[in-house]
């Protein structure tokens, strides 16, 4: 126990409630208007997801564009549970409802098609995502294209924050694991991984499973804050964008998709003024953030809270540094 | 005592016999050579023992500390934790990660924390975790790689990089160690380092070892047995020595005497 009073920990810590109350003591005094808590919904939700999709596609190197697929069935599993439940528990099933629900398809799903590799596997994720929009679509009690409404809203600041602080965590304690160096061997070489004695189907549907699990919090919270919902809104182009964050923070980096959320979602918001450039504009800041840094803004580098503020200028230097001896 | 039997296998590839009935044992504690010309069949034996290929038929026995098992049909990664390890003709290191990294994640069998621990990070994960990185560093002191070990696997010279797959292979904990061109780019000073070092792990990690080589000399030097393979049969096999003579075998090299010339 002693090992974790160290002062790497206790900034980490003390990073994480700074940010928390920071952000709260913006919202309780009103400078962060409910204009602006919307997009910040959005960053703590596209985090969620993007930080499912990272350890899917990122560390394990599975491509995968299906995960709206995910985000719906916990979005409408939390979103019939909190309807036709009564009192703020039925929140909390939702959510569990919902990410478990999640889970057990991408298990589903992921036993079958992870035998499959890069493009393939990439179409198979896709067509099964849109298997489930088109469930959605046409069962009765997901209410057809009208979507569901009026779904009770318990999803605050205060959720968002310890569901998205609370993803990052999981994910980074997994990755530097002994099961999290397995996934990424799957990446490096999967033959060599094999031979070496990992199990690579076992990572691979871990992965699959662990990301669609995070991917139905993120809908179940998703639901619970606009307090409607319906198919369209799980589409292929909501997996596209979830995609875009992975890849425009670095394929390999938690800490590059927390930044890359953050700031599409402000990009995004601020580019709301312009309706009819907003998307030539969006669309040329990608590209021009991929030219110049092409393996996404953090490549696979991490930034630490408890390495902070001497690591601030760490990721670009390291970087040059490695393209000097390349 | 017989470590490893095989008898006839055979692989085919459509219509291509890569093996045909091929019959290999293996004592314990011997160090012995798969030889043969180009395209032979070498490889495709060692992908046949560790389960990368299913063979077409034919049957390979691996005595273990368990009994005997039976490796047909299983897979790569249980072959591994029976306890047999391979090395790769072309290099397959996981590159972008550090040296340490590639030989703890052929640690990965080893670990007992299960996921729950993981994510929580209980006590048990930092043991375990502080545990393998030690055993990863004595392994790496072994084979004089601890100096590089924060060091990415790609910046490697080619004769460490070779060497470090050698303790990767290490790290899992084999009885039996398949060699698949350990030598080949080395020059003849590292040729030589690498004959002492085979030679002395075989004591150390008390190890059964094939190897596949062209570098004659260190085949002849440290192989107790020779098996000769072409077009996918085994056409000889006893000690360096009488192999060098083999009639079959220099046909096989060189090509047949032309009587009339």
């Amino acid at each position: 126990m002693k090992n974790l009073l160290t002062p790497k920990n206790i900034k980490t810590v003390v990073g994480i409630v700074a940010i928390y109350g920071i952000i709260q003591l913006l919202i309780s005094t009103n400078i962060l208007s409910d204009y602006y808590q919307v997009t910040l919904a959005m960053i703590c939700i596209n985090i969620i997801l993007a930080v499912g999709l990272n350890l899917i596609t990122g560390f394990t190197g599975q491509f995968s564009l299906g995960h709206a697929g995910f985000m719906s069935i916990g979005a409408y599993t939390s979103a019939l549970i909190t309807i036709n439940m009564t009192g703020e528990y039925s929140f909390y099933v939702g959510i569990l409802g919902g990410a478990g629900l999640a889970a057990v398809v991408g298990f589903i799903i992921g036993m079958p098609t992870l035998r499959l590799k890069g493009d393939y596997l990439a179409i198979a994720t896709l067509g099964m995502a849109e298997i489930i929009r088109i469930m959605m679509l046409n069962l009765d009690f997901t209410g057809g294209a009208a979507g569901l409404s009026g779904i009770p809203q318990y999803t605050n600041w205060l959720w968002l924050f310890v569901f998205s602080a609370g993803t990052v965590l999981v994910t980074r304690n997994f990755i530097n694991s002994s099961h999290g160096r397995a996934c990424i061997s799957i990446r490096e070489d999967e033959i060599a991984s094999e031979a070496m004695g990992v199990n690579t189907t076992k990572y691979k549907v871990l992965a699959f499973v662990i990301g669609a699990f995070f991917a139905g919090i993120a809908g179940a919270l998703y639901s619970s804050y606009f307090y409607f919902i319906k198919p369209d809104l799980f589409g292929f182009l909501k997996s596209i964008d979830i995609l875009v964050i992975v890849v425009l923070g670095g394929m390999g980096s938690l800490t590059g998709s927390i930044l890359a959320a953050i700031l599409l979602a402000i990009i995004s918001t601020y580019l709301q003024s312009f309706p009819e450039l907003r998307m030539v504009i969006y669309s040329l800041l990608l590209v021009i953030i991929m030219i110049f840094r092409p393996k996404g803004l953090m490549g696979s580098k991490e930034f630490s809270l408890g390495g902070f503020p001497g690591n601030l200028s760490l990721p670009w230097k390291k970087s040059a540094k490695v393209k000097d001896e390349g | 005592m017989e470590i490893l039997s095989v008898k006839n296998l055979t692989k085919s590839f459509g219509g291509l016999m890569a093996v045909s009935n091929a019959n290999i044992v293996l004592n314990k504690g011997e160090l012995v050579g798969l030889i043969g010309p180009n395209g032979a069949g070498k490889t495709t034996v060692f992908n046949l023992l560790t389960g990368v290929y299913v063979p077409s038929s034919g049957s390979v026995e691996f005595s273990t500390a368990k009994g005997v098992k039976k490796l047909n049909g299983l897979k790569p990664y249980a072959i591994t934790r029976l306890g047999m390890a391979r090395t790769f003709q072309n290099i397959r290191l996981f590159k972008d990660l550090t040296v340490l990294d590639n030989v703890r994640i052929a640690m990965h069998s080893n670990i007992r924390y299960g996921l729950m621990t993981t994510f929580l990070r209980l006590p048990s994960f930092f043991r375990e975790e502080m545990e393998t990185v030690q055993k990863a560093e004595r392994l790496l002191e072994i084979f004089n790689l601890n100096s590089k070990k924060a060091e990415l696997a790609k910046n490697l010279p080619y004769g460490e990089q070779r060497r470090l797959e050698i303790a990767r292979a290490l790290a899992t904990n084999p009885s039996i160690l398949l060699l698949d061109e350990p030598a080949a780019g080395m020059n003849p000073n590292e040729t030589a380092e690498l004959t002492d070092l085979i030679q002395w792990i075989r004591k150390e990690f008390d190890l059964t070892i094939l190897l596949i080589e062209h570098d004659m000399s260190l085949v002849m030097k440290i192989c107790e047995r020779l098996y000769v393979l072409d077009y996918g049969t085994v056409i000889a096999e006893g000690k360096p020595e009488e192999i060098k003579i083999n009639k079959r075998v220099i046909e096989a090299y060189l090509g047949e005497e032309v009587l009339d010339a």
